[in-house]
């Protein structure tokens, strides 16, 4: 938890940060309206088609609440150790024009969010620990149109993007490195994709990310200038930005320059920030309650039920699977990434695999076929081999009735066809042959075939050993217990030594 | 009488005995529109071929024995509910009318979904007449603010029927229509009720669907009928009612029959008549007839009870916050980049500036400003939050009146129809009109003006005020008034012209 120390000063500041993100949710329709969020599958997203009357702010029009988009709050919050509000829970009216704000307002939360005063782990390996951030809270919106300038001086606007529901996560101001800024956005989108409630894709736009950043002489309890930094596309140019931040704040401090409160942008191309709006120009937003929607009462029984739908967060799985499955940090790391994967790795366990071989078996040959086929879409829960096929492929190979080399061969088939690794390994005749007898006169005739090779071999040119070995692995069509033929074919050939 | 000035209930009879068809009440009311509609300025937009064609089609209904209690019957909605005018491609679609809200900023606006209110009235059967004018976005008490004009009162053609509703008041009061929708945020039904010679009624918030209303204050706008009757009334707001899953603030209970409250009788029944809605500067002829209506329902047998609402006085106050500060935020969607007027400027923040500078009329500005400037930082809590609390005590005190008696009777306005022009430089004087109605909005309540009698030759309203969804309640109590008063008959005087 070292705190950043820009280079040369003579005094030394502690880097304060705190974060906001907002993150598009994971729901079929949009927050106040029916219009789907998305386009249907294999269409393009042509602008402003998907949208009515209401997301389109038109005379006369009227919210509803997106019941899965409260859900998906209120599961956030869950997550983040949040308090959720059952009280009352109102939605305000936030005010200010631009085109891209069909009503003139937003309707967002103020003064009762949804959910409030969390906490998240946040671990931080290139500071060797981890930290608690305190979450503020995490609340629910509606996004706003898509601005794109067409050139000439002109804008145009795209409403697709109009009431999708958006949640905002706001960080206390925690955060004492870049590091741990850009690991804290990197723990929270894996939370988000593992409950479902957002892509969290940053590139895509659906996670976004400001960073609240400002310095103070080490020891001192007052907060400096703050500086907000938004158009961040990456949780790298994150860090970039709060590094540039940083050294451009402590050096103006060292030269007993002002700071000025504002909102930069960071200027990935060019590596900085620029600023954006100052604190003067800041908009009052004439906040008040929705009159358009009663307050919202979540029910116990809702927020109860909603605890019991949370799945095991990625720190809770990953330590579970060091610490009582015995996997090595790197394999629980690899698994946890990916919910959909950990899902199918513990069902796998679940259906009587070993642990640590079935790790091997999912983040090895498993995730080399999903990885394949990854720009399809497919994740672990989309394959079709059921968990339990592939935990019967693992016992056989670990019973030996099959070859570790041919049950590769049929996982690639069953991956895809969902069929049973058993009945194939039947139908095509794959099961390892184990039969000493039958092994031992497939090595005759090989003996008897190249005689001139035995002699060679045992004239002391033991380099045809694995020739020998390969004759009777093709006569078996690579079904003889490796061991077996190894054990019986030595025998043999030191007998007639 | 001629058959335009009938009741709903009398020419519904005479339809279903086939003696007049739905084709002749749609050309009473046309004549009648083409004899005086220009003058009065009733309407600002209506479709005579679209009304006799399915007039024609109601005949044929009718003739098929279907019993739908409005079918047949021509209605006016004030330009305030939207009504579909564009097919799912955005083209226009033929017979489709356009709304305006009363504003040049919606000139021309032709929407592209329709309102619950005419979803409603067009499955009960009603032939669709026209849009009415109204004072621009229901803001304003004499229908003087309207973009197009104002509206002259049929009794006395130099006065305003009241506002905001005043078309649909006063083509009721004109046999220009058998009933008219109105919407009411502080007394835009009953008090241009009460200056027409009409029954208006403002339902409980949550009654009636707000779904495509053009919203003015979205916590105390209602819909609601004009009609030449109680009863009628009761028909008319039986087929607006009912929950609406796209109005969040639409309450699902269950909605009575209310025909079959109205039993004429108040015998037994405990009605409260609130010291304070007697306000200095009343006039002494509205007075009168009030104090005499109360005797009549005395004598028919009600106890009259002395109650106390002593919060009455902060009403217009708490109003003047509330709903102006909800407004500035309904208002910010005309920004001329979507529809409606547009400056056409390049440079946005000029076409912002000139299109809502040149699309809103004073009364809109100024409203805009106050609500801008309650809810602005440091003055949120000085103004909105006080009037939140103000509208509790509010709600609380008539709540507690109306656990001791049955119904509330005021009058509805402090005056009768004034001339056009007489409050226009006034604005104080103005919102005074609403002194008497407005508490009703902020306390949710049900409310209605029935005619009782006449002052100086214009009429005075009675208003019934009742328990939230007792509409039952103030409809029985304004039928038995209306039968044993004997002004159920008064018509004005266009009515024999
Ligand atoms: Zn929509």
């Amino acid at each position: 938890m070292a705190a950043m120390t820009a280079t040369g000063a003579r005094t030394q500041y502690e880097t304060i940060i705190g974060i906001e993100v907002h993150a598009q949710l994971r729901t079929a329709s949009k927050m106040f309206c029916a219009c789907p969020t998305a386009p249907p599958p294999d269409a393009a997203d042509e602008p402003n088609t998907r949208v009515c009357p209401i997301c389109m702010g038109m005379p006369g029009t009227l919210p509803t609440i997106n019941r899965r988009a409260v859900e998906l709050v209120m599961l956030t919050g869950l997550a983040l150790d949040c308090r959720v509000e059952t009280a009352a829970v109102r939605f305000e009216r936030k005010n200010y024009f631009y085109p891209d704000l069909p009503k003139g307002y937003q309707i967002s939360q103020y003064a009762l969010p949804l959910t409030s005063n969390g906490s998240l782990e946040v671990p931080v390996p290139t500071e060797g620990g981890s930290v608690r951030i305190g979450i503020t809270r995490a609340h629910l919106e509606e996004d706003t149109a898509r601005l794109s300038h067409a050139g000439r001086g002109f804008s145009v606007v795209d409403f697709n993007r109009a009431g999708i529901p958006l949640m905002e996560i706001v960080t206390e101001p925690d955060l004492r490195s870049p590091a741990q800024a850009r690991a804290y956005g990197e723990t929270l989108r894996d939370i988000l994709r593992y409950i479902g409630a957002s892509n969290a894709d940053m590139e895509a736009g659906s996670m976004r990310i400001e960073g609240n950043v400002s310095l103070r002489p080490m020891g001192d309890d007052r907060f400096g200038t703050k500086v907000e930094v938004k158009n961040l596309n990456s949780f790298r140019s994150l860090e970039r930005a709060m590094e540039y931040e940083v050294a451009r704040h402590a050096e103006a401090l060292e030269r007993g320059e002002p700071l000025r409160q504002e909102t930069r942008g960071w200027d990935e191309g060019a590596g900085r920030t620029i600023v954006q709006r100052s604190k003067e120009e800041a908009n009052d937003y004439r906040y008040f309650p929705e009159p358009d929607l009663p307050p919202l009462r979540p029910s116990q029984a809702w927020v109860a039920d909603l605890r019991a739908q949370l799945p095991e967060l990625p720190a809770a799985r990953r330590e579970r699977y060091e610490t009582e499955l015995g996997l090595s940090a790197y394999d629980a790391g690899v698994l946890t990434a990916d919910v959909a994967l950990a899902a199918y790795y513990d069902a796998v366990v679940e259906a009587g695999a070993a642990p640590k071989t079935a790790a091997n078996w999912v983040t090895g040959e498993f995730s080399r076929l999903l990885n394949q086929r990854a720009a399809d879409g497919l994740r672990a829960d989309g394959v079709a081999l059921a968990p339990g096929g592939l935990a019967e492929l693992i016992a056989a190979v670990e019973s030996g009735s099959v070859s570790g080399t041919n049950a590769k061969a049929v996982l690639g088939r069953t991956f895809a066809s969902g069929e049973s690794p058993l009945a194939v390994i039947e139908a095509e005749g794959l099961g390892q042959v184990s039969d000493a007898g039958l092994i031992g006169r497939e090595v005759e005739a090989v003996l008897a075939e190249f005689t001139s090779q035995v002699a060679e071999y045992r004239s002391g040119k033991t380099q045809l050993y694995g020739f020998l070995v390969g004759q009777v692995m093709k006569r078996t069509a690579g079904r003889a217990d490796a061991r077996l033929v190894n054990d019986e074919l030595r025998r043999r050939l030191d007998e007639g030594a | 009488m001629e058959l335009a000035d009938r009741t709903i209930s009398e020419v519904g009879s005479l339809l279903r005995s086939r003696t007049v068809t739905s084709r002749e009440l749609t050309e009473a009311c046309l004549a009648r529109i083409e004899r005086d509609g220009t003058r009065l300025n009733t309407f600002l937009a209506s479709d005579a071929a679209a009304a006799l064609a399915a007039a024609e089609a109601a005949d044929a209904a009718l003739a098929d024995g279907d019993e739908r209690p409005l079918l047949g019957i021509p209605y006016a909605l004030k330009d305030i509910f939207v009504t579909r005018a564009l097919d799912d491609a955005g083209d226009d679609l033929p017979g489709g009318l356009p709304t305006t809200a009363g504003s040049r900023i919606l000139a021309g606006y032709r929407s592209p979904y329709a309102s619950d209110a005419q979803e409603r009235l067009d499955a009960a059967g009603g032939i669709l007449l026209g849009k009415t004018n109204c004072d621009e976005f229901a803001m304003g008490s004499s229908n003087e603010n309207s973009a197009y004009g104002a509206v002259r009162n049929p009794w006395d053609e130099a006065t305003v029927p009241g506002g905001s509703s005043g078309g649909s008041s006063a083509a009721v009061a004109a046999g220009q229509a058998f009933f008219a929708t109105g919407t009411d945020t502080g007394g835009s039904i009953r008090q241009p009720a009460s200056l027409s010679g009409v029954v208006g009624m403002k339902p409980t918030y949550g009654r009636v669907s707000r779904y495509g209303m053009v919203a003015f204050a979205s916590s105390l706008d209602q819909c609601g009928p004009f009609t030449r009757s109680v009863r009628d009334c009761a028909l008319v707001l039986g087929a607006l009612a009912g929950h609406d899953p796209r109005d969040a603030t639409s309450v699902d209970v269950p909605v009575p029959d209310y025909a079959a409250a109205l039993t004429g009788s108040v015998r037994g029944l405990r009605l409260g008549v609130p010291r304070e809605y007697f306000v200095a500067g009343m006039e002494p002829g509205v007075e009168a007839a009030v104090r005499t209506a109360i005797d009549v329902l005395r004598d028919a047998g009600a106890e009259i009870v002395d109650v106390s609402l002593p919060s009455t006085d902060h009403g217009l106050a708490t109003y003047y916050i509330i709903a102006p500060a909800e407004a500035s935020a309904n208002l910010a969607r005309f920004d001329g980049v979507r529809y409606g007027y547009s400056a056409g400027d390049d440079d946005l923040l000029t076409n912002y500036l000139r299109s809502r500078g040149d699309g809103f009329g004073a009364e809109v500005k100024r409203r805009i400003m106050l609500g801008t400037y309650a809810l602005s930082a440091g003055y949120y809590d000085a103004y909105y939050v006080k009037a939140q609390q103000v509208r509790t005590l509010i709600k609380d005190e008539f709540d507690r009146v109306l656990k001791d008696v049955d119904a509330l009777l005021a009058p509805t306005s402090p005056s009768v129809a004034f001339p056009i022009g007489a409050k226009t430089d006034d604005p104080l004087l103005m919102y005074l009109n609403d002194a008497c109605t407005l508490p009703v909005n902020i306390a949710g309540l049900p409310g209605i003006s029935v005619p009782c009698g006449l002052s100086h030759g214009k009429p005075v309203g009675l208003q019934v005020i009742g328990r939230a969804f007792d509409e039952s309640m103030v409809l029985r109590v304004a039928d038995a008034y209306e039968r044993a008063a004997g002004f159920a008959d008064l018509r004005s005087p266009l009515s024999h012209a």
